[in-house]
């Protein structure tokens, strides 16, 4: 009986064995996806839009770019889109490309066109990168909470995590004071010494933890060190209730009371947005993992021996990757947003350099004598948000079946 | 396959060291305060290149005493509070994850009873085959690649090459559970736990894979600890027969003593409700009442609700194993001093 191919049982064809015609998984969702025409619409606008963005850092970055969005002619000031230059006022190379202020000018007589071009590159890298830092975020959180939620937070968790946090931390900021020249190392070495000491108390505590837990409490713990060994609550509380917390704070404000803080640069606008919308992601996760964990095939994976964080990652990861991947792309759409909304707050990135917000914000002064000024970039965040949005729910409709039958 | 339970005597092969051995384990669930006693104190061993089975009803506790070998009892809610579980001399229970890590798979493998959930959907079954093989060993994704075709080809999966490039839904029920068999022998492992391998197949697979595993324990000289409710596998494969109810061993013996002189009152139930020829058109016989609640067993012997010979002392005493000779046991005075006493 062995070798006997149970699929070739009816007589195939021909000679030839019978199979259905093979699809991959990919080929048959990009089929349901086809079908949604709006989905389809905002597909292409992304794609249109990253490679706008693209070619709009490399045509304008640089002390001599192509187009110069930073390129100043007050001759010129306030042009409507179309408009020729004046030829006779402008050095030959302040002539904006092509002869024509694309989509006009603005009250420095800046070509409007190129610094929409500049503003693109930021709003995609903003939109990428706070949502990749907010996805991070939320599948570590959310896959701890969901693997390892019942497993019991102790005091010397609590405790090592503390004095191993302050520390790092409080000597990274003495070593970033020192490389700036802002005092000496003879200042801080009581410092740094009593943040090596929290380190290695911490570290101490952690390897204790870590080396009792792995014995499966069969080893006694030891006299004297048994208030560190306290159950506390779950690592499932201490998550979800971040999360909550996390989700009290109107987002916002939070970030404008950050920025307002920090110094004024698109990193730490990208950082703070991601740091403060990874609670969606963390959900999603958490509840997918819940059920995979009970999965077959994760017993199945444990029995062969593979690690947890192998089964964490590899395994249980993709599986639940669907709904973050739908949320991460509304999400995208959101991180623009607040980006532009920051940006015209003035809370955004430093004015020379453009952003669709601060063009907007700058536009509003000028809102009858110059509607393009607010107008092309409004439109334009308007169009990629709402593309972004609907390439998310057609994504979903995509990755969740029971939606699949409509 | 019921059909010549019968004919098969089963090889002893003595001299063998025994492999795995199973003493007292007592595995327990706590839920809501009410402890449920799931394995309730059953040793057994298994020698090597030797087949035993495990046979009883759904809920007898046959799947939980096979994860605790691997130390897959989920911890809260279950506990293990007494017993060994000795492989090749050391105590599984007593290891560190880590070290368990290193051995499932390795040297105890299973295969689980869903071949539809149990492999990984995202993932081709190449993929995760060699996943089995990395995870061992230190071989490079083309050795590994070799390795896994000519695992599929052991399993007798046609074409390997292309079907190793397929995703689990590609495949039939069949060829998942020939390729979970592929990833369970993946590291050559000295003892395979099957967890009722063939119940979601239908009957001509159920054999087909059957078959398989004669053959490649045969081939690779490994033992098996087969779990099942289906005393027809039973029959066709087994060195060993061990019979549980309720958490505990109801009858031991090979498989000419449990089916010609079975000497339970259980496992003679278990029989006569299987059907056979010579009472066509007869109703078929069942045992009459349920498996107790794992929390609430019954006094004494559990079986003695359901027992048509109980007697007063079955429902005040827990009853010993007695041995009826010949490595034949069985938890029930009542037979032994029926069958011995004349």
């Amino acid at each position: 009986m062995i070798g006997v191919n149970e699929k070739s049982s009816p007589t195939p064809p021909e000679g030839g064995v019978l199979e259905a015609p093979k699809k991959t998984l990919f080929q048959e969702n990009w089929g349901l996806f086809k079908r949604n025409r709006l989905a389809l619409a905002g597909l292409m606008i992304f794609l249109i839009f990253f490679i706008i963005a693209l070619t709009g850092r490399i045509l304008t970055y640089g002390r001599n770019p192509y187009f110069n969005p930073a390129l100043v002619r007050l001759q010129e000031k306030l042009r409507p889109p179309l408009s020729m230059p004046n030829l006779e006022t402008l050095k030959p190379e302040e002539v904006p490309r092509f002869g024509v202020y694309l989509f006009g000018t603005d009250d420095l007589g800046r070509d409007v066109f190129s610094r929409m071009l500049q503003g693109a590159w930021v709003s995609l890298t903003v939109g990428f990168v706070a949502v990749g830092i907010a996805v991070v975020i939320g599948v570590f959180l959310g896959g701890i909470a969901g693997y390892y939620g019942s497993s019991r937070v102790r005091t010397g968790h609590l405790l090592a995590f503390v004095l191993l946090g302050w520390g790092v931390i409080d000597l990274l900021t003495v070593v970033v004071t020192i490389l700036r020249g802002q005092g000496g190392i003879n200042i801080f070495l009581g410092r740094i010494a009593v943040d090596i000491f929290m380190v290695l108390i911490g570290a101490g505590i952690a390897t204790l933890l870590i080396r009792m837990g792995y014995s499966k409490g069969r080893r006694p713990i030891p006299t004297g060190l048994s208030v560190l060994f306290l159950k506390l609550f779950s690592v499932d509380v201490l998550i979800t209730g971040l999360i909550d917390i996390m989700l009290c704070f109107p987002s916002f404000f939070l970030i404008l009371t950050v920025v307002a803080l920090l110094e004024r640069s698109i990193f730490n606008i990208m950082a703070v947005i991601g740091l403060t919308s990874w609670m969606g992601a963390a959900r999603f996760i958490r509840a997918e993992f819940l059920s995979l964990r009970e999965q077959d095939f994760v017993t199945a994976a444990t029995a062969l021996g593979v690690p947890n964080w192998r089964i964490i990652f590899r395994h249980m990861v993709p599986n639940a990757m669907a709904p973050v991947l739908v949320s991460a792309t509304i999400g995208i759409a959101t991180a623009i947003l607040t980006e532009a909304g920051l940006s015209f707050l003035g809370f955004g990135v430093p004015p020379p350099d453009a952003t669709w917000g601060n063009i907007l914000s700058n536009g509003k002064n000028f809102l009858f004598d110059a509607p393009w000024l607010t107008f092309v970039p409004g439109f334009a965040v308007l169009i990629v948000v709402l593309a972004f949005n609907l390439f998310g729910e057609g994504l979903r409709d995509v990755l969740n079946p029971k939606l699949r039958e409509r | 396959m019921a059909s010549s339970p019968l004919k098969r005597s089963s090889p002893t092969l003595p001299g063998n060291r025994p492999l795995l051995s199973v003493r007292n384990l007592k595995v327990f669930f706590h839920s809501d305060g009410v402890v449920s006693r799931a394995v309730d104190g059953v040793s057994y061993e298994v020698k090597e290149g030797e087949t035993v089975c495990l046979v009883g009803e759904s809920g007898c506790g046959k799947t939980v005493s096979a994860l605790a070998i691997l130390g897959l009892v989920p911890q809260p809610p279950g506990e293990i509070p007494g017993g060994k579980i000795l492989f090749k001399g050391k105590n599984l229970l007593d290891l560190d994850e880590e070290t368990l890590q290193e051995i499932r798979g390795k040297e105890i493998s299973m295969i689980f009873q869903e071949p539809m959930t149990s492999l990984n959907p995202v993932f081709t079954i190449g993929d995760q085959i060699e996943e089995a093989i990395i995870t061992h060993e230190a071989l490079n994704k083309d050795e590994a690649r070799r390795r896994a075709i000519e695992l599929l080809i052991d399993v007798g999966i046609p074409s390997p090459e292309e079907r190793s490039k397929d995703y689990p839904h590609n495949l039939s029920g069949g060829q998942r559970q020939r390729v979970m068999i592929a990833m369970a022998l993946a590291c050559k492992p000295d003892l395979v736990i099957a967890d009722e391998p063939t119940t979601a197949l239908d009957v001509t697979i159920q054999d087909q894979i059957l078959h398989l595993f004669k053959e490649l324990k045969e081939k690779r000289q490994m033992a098996l600890l087969y779990i099942t409710h289906n005393l027809g596998v039973v029959a066709e494969i087994a060195d060993r027969i061990h019979v549980m109810y309720a958490g505990i061993f109801a009858e031991i013996g090979n498989v000419e003593q449990i089916f010609r002189d079975p000497c339970h009152p259980y496992t003679m139930g278990l029989l006569a409700s299987l059907p056979s020829r010579s009472r066509k058109g007869d109703p078929l016989y069942s045992i009459p009442g349920a498996v107790p609640d794992p929390a609430y067993k019954p006094q004494g012997c559990p079986f003695h609700p359901r027992c048509p010979y109980v007697q007063e002392s079955c429902k005040a005493e827990f009853p010993e194993m007695c041995d009826f000779g010949n490595g034949h046991f069985a938890r029930c005075p009542i037979t032994y001093k029926e069958k011995k006493g004349k």
